[in-house]
């Protein structure tokens, strides 16, 4: 988590501060248990293998959530997600890094509310972009 | 471009049809569960003491439990809609309207909302399938919407038949 962010100080090209995650199959496997998606090819390297993919791999909504808690560190505890879109483009393999990364693409204000929309994204260690996201959040204000 | 395949006709006309109701009580566990396995400890989801003090009153689900409420049932269902047997996930994308606090019930409905039809070098004719999921709370309010595109596209066992 960091400092509370407003929304006066935030401008279009910031990045976002950065997350980089070390997912173990361990992780895997409490992901598994906590979102209820049991399917094989997340911790099950036969079965993975036998899928024609490298090992077991990282599930997509878990890199989702990476990319959701960079996001949600940023605005910190005033500021609230509203709306993420994630597409899924590549494979992310436990035991290497997923770096997760982001910028501010537009700041408005509707109806009194102050929105920040971003783009956001999470690598894989050859820096392919596994993950490509799009997201709102709104900020408090300093002023009313 | 049009669809002409008969396999994207039939799943078309499912369009708005057959949705499938679930019903999840929210827990704290359940909240925590969540944030172990991210490893995120944002005090909004994690800490009571500061969540009571704090705009919601108490600790609520994190976005990441949000998308995911529910999979397996989720899972389970939709492929049934599924026209191959190989598939991966498309897109997620979801919009959060209210906090989601422990002692909540969370009813989502789900439904097939679009069908396309995409050639693809590797896997031949690709169909895309999105549904909707509309999640509301005891009190009647959609708290969220999610959209969840599945890919599927056939096996190499199924395209060498």
């Amino acid at each position: 988590m960091h400092n509370q962010i407003y929304y006066e100080d935030v401008a279009v090209g910031n990045e976002i501060t950065s997350l980089t995650k070390h997912p173990t199959t361990r992780q895997l496997v409490k992901w598994a248990g906590a979102s209820t998606d049991y399917a094989e090819i997340h911790y099950d390297k036969d079965w993975a293998i036998s899928k024609r993919l490298p090992s077991q791999i990282v599930h997509g909504q878990l890199a989702t959530s990476f990319v959701c808690q960079m996001i949600t560190d940023w605005i910190g505890s005033d500021g609230d997600l509203k709306k993420i879109f994630c597409a899924y483009r590549g494979m992310n393999l436990p035991g290497e890094t997923i770096l997760c990364k982001g910028q501010v693409t537009r700041k408005y204000i509707e109806n009194g509310v102050k929105y920040i929309e971003c783009q956001a994204w999470a690598e894989n260690p050859r820096k392919e972009k596994t993950v490509q996201a799009n997201a709102t959040v709104t900020l408090p204000s300093k002023t009313r | 471009m049009k669809d002409k395949s008969p396999v994207i006709e039939k799943l078309r006309s499912r369009i708005g049809k057959d949705e499938f109701t679930t019903v999840y009580e929210i827990e704290k566990g359940t909240i925590r569960r969540m944030n172990y396995a991210v490893g995120d400890a944002n005090p909004l989801w994690d800490d009571e003491a500061f969540a009571k003090k704090h705009r919601f009153g108490s600790i609520i689900a994190s976005p990441p439990l949000m998308i995911a409420l529910g999979w397996d049932e989720f899972e389970a269902q939709f492929q049934k809609f599924m026209p191959y047997t190989a598939g991966v996930h498309g897109s997620t994308e979801i919009e959060l309207y209210k906090p989601v606090r422990p002692g909540d019930t969370i009813t989502i409905k789900c439904k097939l909302i679009d069908v396309y039809e995409k050639e693809g070098k590797v896997f031949g004719n690709m169909a895309f399938l999105v549904f909707e999921r509309v999640y509301t709370n005891q009190k009647n309010e959609v708290v969220a919407k999610c959209r969840q595109t599945q890919i599927s596209f056939p096996s190499r066992e199924e395209q060498n038949a």
